[in-house]
């Protein structure tokens, strides 16, 4: 496994280093992660597996401290070793109360690492506050902020015991480092001096407090609350208890959410960024996820469609520079990432180079295609571009550490296929995946969804002026639209797409818009049978007449299966150009050169209702009710999420939990789980649904002439064979392609078939359509005898061709009590030398295990574990490269990639120097390092 | 059509000359027939080699009733206990269809196509607390009928008994293979499948394996019920048709011998060319049995030392309708299925 693609899940924290130019995440798995430029990334994992809750980079270091929900911090270093950077736990720590102390009294809230870069301060749910040492995490306990300490020469009216209660906020003054901005719950504000250990200054908030940000210069701060408000305070010296410059409630005058976050940024021309999570009038937009800019007159509302997380302001951290100068804001939803130039007008969103959220619309298939040839590279890029246009030409603000990986070796594409219709481009070549271009097959068709009800359309006088941001929306209009089958021929540009509601769209690359018409051919599966009813959804409606396509992959074929049950097999010959596709139901084979249907097959047994029916449109149905209720469940606890909502709800919560835990457990004792131990029949369900297809040229019908032709494997271990007659190239108009069935092969064994090979006589898998004309492969062996490869869910089986008689086989399921999910020919090259590559089978197994058994003799060369057997959608995720790689999805929004090749390595490589620190900085921290060592 | 005539009750001579014999007085030279008779208790017993038809022709008292079939649409129901009995009842069969839930009745078929249908195997190198069994699904419509479970059972260990994840038996299908063969019960432990040990395999793993030898299924099981293990010293044949006790007389010790022995004549393909006839897919060295036409056998067993009886409503794959006995009976839904092994175990 070497890196980790796409969006993290569960994203539960943020944090950022100015000065390492870094940031990092961290999620509810206890993950971490850092991401600085392109090709910069670090992981990390907690042994606790506890979500993280905060996140904070120690200043001027290579060094970061975590906060889990167990209470225990964490120190982590970015060390150098063997040329690159590594990302390491150096020390553990949990803050030990006085014996007999409650919980609350070390539960940590707040934390706040010293400039000084040895001191941590950490808030508490008591209202203390404890100073620890670093590294070694040692609490110097004279140093201890106690609340009686924090209520000296304050009067009993303005304050008493419980305004000290749980620390929310500490931040260090900016320009002094010996004096701290202390933030309780309950409102009240203390300006403590180190030095001298007391209090110079109280502010007495009336609000509840939610947050706190120093204004650069260090005269005034600015605080927000939990009703929506936010207050700037003066700071001087003779005024021990400032009153409030300014009160305000953006989204006043009617109730509003709280403010958890706030910036106050300075600029050159005076007029101040003010910017804020949340505050947003609770009756109307309670449910928003917002986060306000204000400059001037120009205020906007980013409207995120999940939850934010956390967020943070990119700004001059020059010690020297007099202004903030905010050039992005950095934005972590609970689904993905988004980043807002502040410099250009309009505020345009940045388009990350990573931390895509690959999930935006559900991912229903991918396909990986390796080594693209340049041009067509090129004009997906050129298609790409044209669709970006609304975002920012900014350089991606988080550039640190430098990329020491060597450039990828070749080009290669993956593309997702997503439940709305939309099948992604992402450049898979490097540690970046990276999107390039988006294809949406939705204007083919007439959906219920209103192409013009755009959420964005709001008029000039809204308010709040709120803008949508963002990609995630994973709700689909139609689920009839998801796409299920992928195949790009990548030396002709000709893309195939097939989708739930029997769709298969043939499509070519324009590298300019284009309007016309999509012709459409029907292909009824059933043919003669009859009496049979489809329960499941009904076909797609099209578009009548011509429709306009933007530049990039337009379709110019629509074969729809009937029934529209959905698309479970799909195979492209790009130079014959023929598209074949099955279902549940049967096959077909499609001539796109002349738009013709060839033949159909139905494959379907009479008995099998089950089939008919279309039981997977039911399956679906189910899906999307449970995504609603989802959609419902996490709407409402997101409006009941406070961090600490008391405890007596938690343990409720937790009782419930055990309760519901004891029940499942008797339910499982009442009703053990049984498993019908019966050989398969001719009769089982889903024996016809259509498991794969494959083109060959192979001696079909005798040994002296080879000739086009189609196979087909099914469910119930039957493989059809077809010969076709593909007209010479000159004649290609005028004649039709003719199809003629040659051979059925029936396992006895009746395991579904899951792969079909031919190999050639040099015992080589044939090449790829074009791939020979484009002198990328020798051309294949016609002479010697051709084999041919039938691989089950349970066996892996050679027979000689043309007359069809068993050679070899590997019995896997039999023998290890596992089944072949994905079967694919990978090509292994020695990464000592360049003239030694071999081609040998990658079969991933529903025990999550990777096998490579050797061509042509089918040896078990080792076996890796890859996946939990637990993880089924992993596992159905996973799609392999040409040269033994694979990648597969460990989360909705991220893929795992691995390597099972020494020679096709693709993992971050990466290395973060210390910036030098300016000359300021040293002064400024060589007083706090004074400090320390005078006061221990 | 009836035919009478007479036979030297002291020189029957060989069965081949009776079936001649039998062929020439109905005028049907080529056509194949099955040949059964009344013994004295009524039932209809089949007449096929030298010693049952030298047995047949002293039961007669005198006359001997024949009854000869063509062989294509036999009827192998009618033979067995009673069935010369419930011939007289043909009628209120026919009107009362339900009539034969309430009285099942056993059927055996044609010793000649007797096959096996299960077998206990390696008797000699196994525990005697354990049991291999072999179930034949091949060329068979019969359920293996069976279903698995997780459970726990008590292993000796050297840390002493330790509770280990085990695999069991969970349920018997009525009518089932696995429950007439008699040599599976429920909770008994699978130890192996084909040889594989299952310790350290999931549920799902061991079903699939199960699966995979379903045509050739040879399970290794710790019996429930450990009274009816085979003694090795005394190794008496069984009494009352019981299998438990036998063992394949081509068994030898060697257990790769007898788990893989007949695997490869199972797993023929079946491959059409575009004639349309379909063919077993050839193999470098074939093995070419006589391939029979074949019924069904029902084989239930009153195996009470086993801890279960079968069930009395047993369904019945194939019951007969109407019977008669001389001539030709209607009989849908036989398949004509292909079968290789000859070895007869009871």
């Amino acid at each position: 496994q070497t890196v980790e693609h796409g969006f993290p899940h569960q994203p539960s924290a943020l944090g950022y280093s100015p000065f390492l130019h870094l940031m990092a995440i961290g999620t509810r798995s206890g993950a971490i992660k850092l991401y600085g430029a392109p090709g910069v990334e670090f992981m990390g994992l907690h042994e606790e597996n506890n979500t993280v809750m905060q996140i904070h980079f120690i200043p001027d270091q290579c060094q970061l401290v975590t906060l889990l929900d167990d209470n225990s911090l964490h120190l982590w270093s970015l060390k150098q070793n063997g040329g690159a950077s590594e990302l390491r736990e150096e020390h553990r720590f949990t803050l030990k109360g006085p014996p007999g102390s409650p919980p609350s009294a070390t539960q940590i809230t707040a934390v706040l690492p010293h400039s000084s870069r040895e001191l941590l301060y950490l808030g508490t749910e008591s209202g203390s506050i404890f100073v620890v040492e670093l590294p070694s995490f040692r609490v110097l306990e004279d140093r201890t902020i106690t609340s009686e300490s924090v209520l000296q020469r304050v009067s009993e009216d303005n304050c008493n015991r419980r305004s000290c209660e749980l620390v929310e906020a500490l931040r260090e003054h900016p320009k002094n480092p010996d004096q701290i901005l202390i933030g309780y719950s309950r409102g009240l504000i203390v300006l403590w001096d180190l030095q001298n250990n007391k209090a110079t200054h109280h502010f007495l908030g009336s609000q509840q407090l939610e947050n706190l940000y120093w204004q650069r210069d260090g005269s005034k701060f600015i605080s927000c609350h939990y009703d929506g408000s936010y207050t700037q305070w003066p700071v001087s010296s003779d005024n021990r208890q400032p009153e409030p410059l300014e009160n305000t409630v953006p989204y006043g005058p009617f109730p509003c959410k709280a403010i958890s976050k706030i910036y106050w940024q300075t600029t050159k021309n005076g007029l101040p960024y003010i910017i804020f999570q949340g505050g947003m009038p609770r009756a109307s937009y309670g449910d928003r996820h917002s986060i306000s800019v204000i400059h001037g007159s120009q205020q906007t509302a980013f409207d995120f469609t999940s939850r934010v997380i956390d967020f943070f302001i990119i700004f001059s951290s020059e010690p020297t520079a007099e202004f903030d100068d905010p050039s992005a804001m950095v934005v972590l939803a609970e689904e993905e990432l988004v980043v807002i130039d502040l410099k250009t007008a309009g505020w345009p969103a940045v388009h990350p180079p990573y931390l895509a959220s690959l999930h935006c619309s559900a991912i229903t298939c991918s396909h990986h295609v390796s080594n693209i040839p340049l041009k067509l590279w090129e004009r997906i890029i050129s298609a790409g571009s044209k669709q970006n246009i609304h975002y920012s030409s900014m350089p991606w603000p988080i550039d640190g550490g430098t990329n020491i990986a060597p450039d990828p070796p070749q080009r290669d594409l993956l593309l997702t296929g997503h439940e709305d219709g939309t099948v992604r481009f992402w450049d898979a070549s490097g540690v970046c995946l990276h999107l390039l271009y988006k294809l949406s097959t939705v204007r083919v068709f007439l959906t219920d969804a209103d192409p013009n009800d755009n959420m964005n359309t709001l008029g000039e006088d809204e308010w709040p002026p709120l803008r949508k941001v963002g990609t995630f929306d994973p709700y689909s209009d139609d689920p009839r639209l998801g796409i299920q089958k992928i195949y790009l021929c990548k030396y002709s540009g000709y893309l195939a797409v097939a989708g739930t509601a029997g769709q298969v769209l043939v499509m070519e690359l324009n590298d300019e818009d284009a309007e016309h018409v999509v012709d459409h051919a029907e292909a009824d599966l059933l043919q003669d049978q009859e009496g049979y009813r489809w329960k499941g959804h009904e076909k797609l409606k099209t578009r009548d007449g011509p429709v306009r396509f933007e530049a990039g992959f337009q379709p110019f074929v629509l074969v729809q299966c009937q029934p529209p049950a959905v698309v479970t097999s799909l195979a492209l010959h790009s130079e014959w150009k023929l598209v074949a596709f099955g279902t549940s139901h049967g096959f077909g084979l499609f001539d796109h050169q002349q738009k013709r249907l060839v033949f159909v097959k139905c494959t379907l047994h009479p008995s099998d209702q089950l089939a008919l029916e279309g039981p997977l449109s039911r399956v679906k149905s189910l899906k999307k009710s449970l995504r609603q209720s989802f959609r419902r469940i996490r709407r409402s606890r997101v409006s009941s999420r406070k961090r600490r909502g008391g405890s007596g709800n938690a343990s409720e919560v937790q009782e419930a939990n055990a309760k519901f835990d004891q029940d499942t457990l008797q339910e499982m004792e009442l009703a053990p789980v049984q498993r019908k131990i019966e050989a398969r029949s001719a009769e089982d369900s889903f024996t016809g649904f259509v498991r794969t297809l494959y083109f060959a040229d192979t001696f079909l019908r005798d040994s002296s002439r080879h000739c086009p032709s189609l196979w087909a494997g099914t469910n119930g271990g039957t493989v059809y064979a077809f010969c076709l007659r593909v007209p010479p190239a000159e004649r290609r108009m005028d004649e039709p392609v003719r199809a003629e069935q040659a051979k059925e092969i029936q396992l006895m064994h009746r395991a579904p078939v899951v792969g079909i090979l031919v190999l050639d006589g040099r015992s080589t898998p044939l090449p790829e359509p074009l791939e020979v004309a484009h002198d990328l492969s020798k051309s294949p062996d016609m002479q010697g005898s051709h084999q041919l490869l039938v691989v089950s869910e349970e066996q892996f089986k050679v027979f000689t061709l043309p007359k069809v008689s068993s050679k070899l086989k590997l019995k896997l399921t039999a023998l290890e009590g596992c089944r072949v999910r994905k079967v694919t020919v990978a090509n292994f090259g020695s990464c000592k030398t360049d003239d030694y590559s071999e081609n040998d089978l990658a079969v991933l197994t529903n025990l999550g295990d990777i096998q490579i058994i050797s061509l042509p003799f089918l040896k078990l060369q080792i076996r890796y574990p890859c996946i939990r057997k637990e993880d089924v959608s992993g596992i159905a995720s996973c799609v392999f490269t040409k040269y033994g790689q694979g990648f597969y999805l460990i989360s909705p929004s991220e893929f795992e990639r691995f390597s099972l090749s020494t020679k096709w390595l693709v993992e971050p490589r990466c290395i973060v120097d210390m910036p030098e620190v300016t000359s300021n900085n040293h002064v400024h921290n060589k007083s706090g390092m004074e400090n320390a060592a005078r006061k221990s | 059509e009836f035919r009478r005539f007479s036979l030297e009750r002291s020189k029957p001579g060989k069965f081949e000359e009776f079936y001649g014999l039998l062929q020439h007085v109905h005028k049907i030279p080529n056509v194949d027939v099955l040949v059964g008779y009344t013994d004295i208790h009524g039932d209809l017993l089949p007449i096929n080699n030298d010693d049952n038809y030298h047995k047949a022709v002293s039961t007669a008292n005198p006359l001997l009733r024949i009854f000869i079939q063509r062989k294509e649409d036999a009827d192998y129901s009618a033979f067995g206990t009673d069935t010369m009995t419930r011939k007289k009842n043909v009628l209120s069969n026919v009107l009362r269809a339900d009539n034969h839930k309430k009285k099942p009745h056993i059927v055996i078929s044609m010793p000649q196509d007797f096959r096996p249908v299960s077998s206990i195997i390696d008797v000699d190198i196994l525990p005697e607390t354990h049991r291999r069994v072999r179930l034949y699904k091949y060329g068979t419509d019969k359920p293996l009928g069976f279903y698995i479970r997780d459970g726990s059972s008590v292993r000796v260990t050297p840390h002493g008994l330790e509770k280990v994840p085990g695999i069991f038996i969970s349920r018997l299908v009525p009518g089932g293979l696995a429950q007439s063969t008699g040599l599976l019960a429920v909770n008994d432990e699978v130890l192996e499948v084909n040889g594989i040990e299952v310790s350290g395999k999931s549920l799902d793993q061991v079903t699939d394996m199960m699966i995979a030898n379903s045509r050739n299924l040879i399970v290794t099981v710790r019996p429930a019920n450990q009274r009816n293990n085979v003694v090795r010293n005394s190794r008496t044949s069984g009494s009352s048709g019981q299998s438990t006790e036998s063992s394949l007389p081509s068994s030898t010790p060697n257990i790769l011998g007898n788990l893989q022995g007949e695997e490869e004549s199972d797993e023929e393909d079946i491959i059409i060319e575009e004639s349309g006839e379909p063919q077993h897919i050839p193999k470098a060295a074939p093995s070419s049995e006589s391939i029979e036409s074949l019924s069904q056998i029902e084989l239930l067993h009153e195996s009470t030392q086993n801890g279960f009886l079968p069930s009395s409503d047993m369904n019945l794959t194939h019951s007969a309708g109407s019977i008669s006995m001389e001539y030709e009976v209607p009989e849908p839904g036989r398949k004509s299925l292909e079968e290789d092994g000859t070895i007869i175990t009871l």
